[in-house]
């Protein structure tokens, strides 16, 4: 790194100056790495991407890398840390062994209790940053869909940035993250016809990776509309 | 005897008019012409080229679209070569997808296995001995060398040089992966990067070897570019066409020796300064024009730049031991998190973007291949150019369908 750049929480600063309404959040990354991102609010992310390829200060010209991630739904198990009241029974008779005074405060003691919560799924796109003009970098965006079923739109950042072009096919490709302002979203990996989306995490594999609707299908149920199968018991036809 | 003009559109006599509605009763004066049937011009041709034509380098397939023989459209297709490498990659330990990594560019394994072992690395935050770092660099410009050095080759042999030039680069090429064979025990599918390090030492006659092959190497360049570099017919062929300009580059993400030759300077060795390369004394060559004359231009430029960075690495390398004795290979579970590790390939930036969810298996593994992303600009370069000069153009952007379809 040649120049210092601005950390992920000065960026998210800055953005919301200049976006006062846009939902910037900053998620941190545990590992040694410290590559921390921002987590932009989809429905501005584009004008934010603009913002920050054009920022004198920024100017993230060169988006990397662009890729998915996939979250499906999932059971977390928080343990969380309650102060509950000694119910009367115990605490007299924890209180008749050690005979406290009668002005002593109610017992209270701290229970652990584990809740079972449902994280929702969801799908994300990471977007690597960095800047060929003053070459610092990486700042990261992630944007993320509603849901993994039906809320999986997210808006292209390929107006911006030219090398998310095929990146962004490959995401939509292999995630089923439809991309809304890309100019040519097709399959670029799988073939046109394929149905699924691979990368994920819950894809099942199909058992005959050479099964494909052929022509001969339909030949052949027509076929069988023209000659009915005779029914079971019916008369064989007679010998000529 | 009178010379007759050759037959084409625009020797038809003015008054005659396509379609015939309105042809004219007397024949035209002067030499007799054939009347050219006009209607074909202005039809557009699509062409499947590929996946299986010679020139592609592989199974890539292109759809061109013609106007005569001018491309006006073109559409990269991909894929016959995909077998998911990052599902591969999340189904496997951090350790086993080291070999698949070969396989990504299999020209240059050596590159890619660091810059695997690099991601992980900033995963872990684990550190590398000073030898290693030397080991890693020395097989890095290694792969420089070879990769380029095929790429001139390939390049020519697109042009239709019939292979006389492509056979005087495999020669070299030979070289350097004996070299690779010696240390790892194979010639293309090393396997030789370790997270913390490099899996074997190298010996004083490894090195010594390396050294011959590197005092030799300028002579084969002079010899290389004293048969191509100021050829007039190369020069013909090469020059003004496929011109990337500098904004388009960037925004398009084009790394490596391709944005180079369109005049940006941006070489991840020295703006990144990973491993020890802010330690060598090298210069980073810069197009002007960025045209696949440039292009081809820039690749043996760096292979001398490459050179120098060879010669001290090989005369400076410490003793000591090539791999952390505190790495963990086996069981190796990094702490939750994520990271991007990227250098300075011979293709342009190649990169490792990792998730742990503290499992032995990445919970994401990502490869960003810069072929594939090279590919981006193919169309824009090919317009207006005929298909011959595509397959050049093609050529010049230096992909590895290995590494595009993954």
């Amino acid at each position: 790194m040649t120049s210092a750049m601005e950390s992920p929480e000065q960026i998210r600063g800055r953005l919301l100056t200049r976006f006062p309404d846009a939902a910037v959040a900053v998620v941190a990354n545990p590992g040694p790495a410290a590559q921390h991102s921002l987590l932009l609010d989809p429905t501005r992310a584009v004008e934010i991407a603009a913002f920050l390829r054009d920022d004198p200060a920024l100017r993230l010209d060169f988006c990397s890398n662009v890729t998915g991630l996939d979250w499906p739904e999932r059971e977390v198990i928080e343990t969380i840390k309650k102060t509950v009241p000694l119910s009367p029974v115990t605490g007299a008779a924890a209180a008749g062994a050690t005979a406290p005074g009668p002005s002593a405060e109610p017992a209270t003691k701290i229970v652990e209790e584990k809740i079972k919560r449902l994280q929702p799924g969801c799908l994300e796109v990471v977007y690597h940053l960095y800047s060929m003009a003053l070459k610092h970098g990486p700042v990261i965006l992630r944007l993320r869909t509603g849901n993994r079923a039906d809320q999986v739109s997210l808006p292209s950042l390929t107006p911006i940035w030219r090398s998310c072009e095929f990146q962004e096919r490959e995401v939509f490709d292999l995630f089923g993250v439809v991309f809304r302002g890309h100019p040519d979203l097709r399959r670029i990996l799988m073939w046109d016809e394929f149905r699924d989306h691979p990368m994920r995490k819950d894809y099942v594999e199909p058992d005959d990776y050479e099964w494909e609707p052929t022509p001969h299908e339909a030949v052949l149920a027509k076929a069988r509309a023209h000659y009915p199968t005779p029914a079971p018991g019916a008369p064989a036809a007679p010998a000529p | 005897m009178t010379s007759v003009p050759p037959i084409s559109r625009d020797s038809a006599p003015a008054s005659w008019t396509p379609g015939g509605a309105s042809a004219p009763d007397l024949p035209p004066a002067g030499p007799h012409l054939r009347q050219v049937h006009d209607s074909f011009h202005g039809d557009l041709l699509e062409v499947s080229m590929g996946p299986h034509h010679p020139s592609t380098h592989g199974v890539f397939r292109m759809v061109v679209t013609l106007d005569g023989e001018t491309i006006v459209k073109l559409k990269p297709v991909f894929g016959y070569l995909h077998r998911n490498h990052e599902k591969l990659g999340e189904n496997t330990t951090y350790l086993a997808s080291m070999p698949y990594t070969d396989r990504l560019d299999y020209l240059n394994s050596m590159t890619n296995n660091w810059a695997y072992a690099l991601a992980v690395e900033k995963l872990a935050g684990l550190t590398v001995p000073e030898r290693a770092e030397y080991l890693r660099i020395i097989l890095a410009e290694l792969s420089r060398l070879l990769n380029h050095t095929c790429l001139a080759g390939f390049l020519l042999h697109d042009c239709g040089t019939s292979g006389t030039p492509l056979m005087y680069a495999f020669r070299e090429r030979e070289r350097i992966l004996d070299l690779f064979e010696s240390l790892s025990g194979s010639r293309m599918m090393c396997n030789f990067q370790r997270f913390g390090g490099c899996r074997t030492d190298a010996s004083p006659e490894w090195l010594d070897a390396a050294r011959r092959l590197v005092d030799g190497y300028g002579r084969f360049l002079d010899e290389f570019e004293a048969l191509i570099t100021g050829n007039e017919i190369v020069m013909a062929r090469l020059q003004g066409s496929g011109i990337l300009r500098p904004a388009l580059a960037i925004s398009a993400g084009v790394t490596g020796p391709m944005l180079r030759a369109s005049g940006v300077d941006y070489d991840l060795r020295r703006v990144d300064g990973y491993g020890l390369y802010p330690r060598f004394d090298f210069r980073i060559p810069l197009g002007a024009h960025g045209d696949t004359y440039d292009r081809y231009m820039i690749r043996v430029l760096e292979m001398r730049e490459s050179l120098k960075i060879l010669r001290p690495a090989l005369r400076d390398i410490p003793a000591g031991p090539v791999l952390d004795p505190k790495t963990k290979l086996r069981g190796f579970r990094p702490k939750p998190g994520e990271a991007y590790g990227r250098l300075e390939g011979p293709k342009g930036e190649i990169g490792f973007y990792l998730v742990s969810d503290g499992t032995p298996n990445p919970y994401r593994y990502r490869v960003r291949p810069p072929s594939f992303i090279n590919l981006t600009i193919l169309e824009d370069l090919c317009l207006g150019h005929t298909v011959a000069d595509a397959v050049i153009i093609l050529g010049s952007v230096d992909i590895v369908l290995g590494e595009v379809d993954r």
